[in-house]
């Protein structure tokens, strides 16, 4: 799967399998190498996914046919 | 002396007048136990007030008993206050209830304690019915007051901690009558609408009154009920409600429940660096096991000093040929000593051997050895052997014997 694709909890799941495996660190090395590729692949992708994130906060209302509507919320400083 | 004679209406009417128009009967509190409580299908409540020596019939209106904030049970110690008045039709007094406190603890804390074993004893509590709060919540449903602190604090934290959630707010009552059913159905909404993975719902601290709401059956039951995990976060650190103890968590404070909802993002990249750490650590740790394994290979001779042991082949290539040359010789000679004697007896069965003596070999033309004059005709050209020669011959004459 495309990292870009991964939510947080998936890059930092499969982010523990592969440090897991790197540490048992039997299998061979071209794997090793690739496996570690990956990895340095992932935290730098949660690391930007922590520091882009901005807080979203909206207020729910219920529509006229019951569904929810999204209105602004103003958040205290 | 008044020798008139009075009716019992009349008599009765009486003495309720007398009763009414004493003040300490319009307004009195009685302290005694709770027995023979009846609920009638009117909304009425009827029961007995007693002590150890007396007993006095109580009634409490419809409209008084819906007030009422906890079950007054058989066997309670109560206050009652109330008027004293005659029940005309049957020469009756009875105490005219407008409200009944429980001795000791209040009337609320009562109501808190039936609610909690009711809901107890019917499993809504129990361990094995929570749920498990997501590790990463990427939405969280928010069912509070939008006006308070209580949710300027959680949204404050959330963003602070981790700010890739999206926060919902559901803005709801959290006082008063109508708040129980507005919490209970925010809840319920959330879920119908599968709008987020977690739920906070509570407030800010104030009285027990305050708080009333999140004691509510209503409120527990659709916390109980709902999908989405809950975190019951009401008033502070003291304050423990029905909410919280059919909620999957409890937060002592509606930050608490902020800091509970979410991971903490540097702690998070803290754990980030532990996992890059790890990960270098085993790759080195794995480089560096290859290296001393290719040391040790290269350490041999063949790696150090290829002619030398190109050398050492060699000789041990010649010491080969040697024997395999010797051995091969050896069986040489076996085959020679053999082909002779084999020679030698060959020879002395030879016919050219017989030819020394003086005898000589006839063959025809074809090669054939001529035994017999009828392989024989005039004119035929044949080939005498001797022992050290031959002649071709023409045959002249044939004479059988």
């Amino acid at each position: 799967m495309e990292i870009n694709n991964l939510s947080y909890e998936q890059a930092v799941s499969r982010l523990g399998e592969i440090v897991e495996n790197l540490e048992k660190g039997n299998m061979p090395l071209s794997h090793s190498l690739s496996l570690f590729e990956e990895g340095t692949a992932l935290i730098k992708y949660c690391s930007e996914l922590l520091d882009k994130a901005e807080q979203k906060v909206v207020m729910l209302k219920k529509g006229p046919d019951g569904a929810p509507i999204e209105l602004p919320f103003e958040v205290e400083a | 002396m008044d020798n008139r004679i009075y009716t019992v209406s009349e008599l009765n009417g009486l003495i309720k007048e007398l009763f009414d128009a004493t003040p300490l009967f319009l307004q009195i509190s009685v302290r005694g136990e709770l027995s023979n409580y009846k609920v009638y299908p009117s909304g009425h409540h009827y029961f007995t007030l007693k002590d150890s020596e007396s007993s006095l019939k109580c009634v409490m209106f419809k409209s008084s008993a819906l007030k009422l904030r906890f079950k007054p049970e058989n066997g309670m110690s109560v206050t009652v206050s109330g008027r004293i008045s005659v029940y005309p039709r049957d020469g009756a007094y009875q105490l005219y209830c407008s409200g009944i406190m429980p001795e000791g603890t209040g009337d609320l804390q009562v109501a808190f304690e039936q609610l909690k074993k009711k809901l107890s004893d019917e499993g809504l509590f129990d361990r094995e019915h929570k749920k498990p709060l997501p590790r990463y919540p990427k939405k969280i449903a928010v069912i509070t007051s939008s006006a308070g602190a209580a949710v300027h604090d959680m949204i404050r934290i959330l963003s602070h901690r981790w700010p890739m959630t999206k926060v919902l707010l559901l803005p709801v009552r959290v006082q008063g009558a109508e708040a129980p059913p507005e919490i209970a159905g925010a809840i319920r909404y959330a879920n119908r609408y599968e709008l987020a993975d977690l739920i906070i719902t509570g407030r800010g601290g104030g009285s027990i009154e305050d708080l009333w709401a999140f004691n509510d059956e209503r409120v527990a039951r659709a916390i109980f009920d709902s999908d989405i995990p809950v975190i019951s976060a009401v008033g502070h650190e003291p304050d423990v409600t029905i909410s919280d103890y059919a909620a999957d968590a409890r937060a002592s404070t509606p930050s608490n429940a902020a800091e509970i909802a979410v991971p903490d993002a540097s702690e998070e990249r803290e754990a980030l660096a532990g996992f890059s750490i790890r990960a270098s650590v085993s790759m080195e740790k794995r480089l560096k096991h290859l290296r001393t394994e290719l040391t040790a290979l290269s350490s041999r001779r063949v790696m150090r000093d290829a002619g030398a042991y190109l050398d050492d082949r060699r000789i041990e290539l010649d010491h080969m040929r040697d024997k395999l040359v010797s051995s091969t010789e050896g069986q040489l000679a076996v085959r020679q000593r053999r082909q002779a004697s084999l020679a030698a007896a060959l020879d002395a069965m030879s016919p050219l051997r017989v030819l020394t003596r003086g005898y000589a070999m006839a063959t025809d033309a074809a090669g054939d050895t001529v035994s017999s004059v009828r392989q024989l005709g005039v004119g035929d050209t044949l080939r005498l052997r001797v022992s050290d020669g031959s002649a071709l011959c023409t045959v002249n004459e044939i004479y059988e014997e």
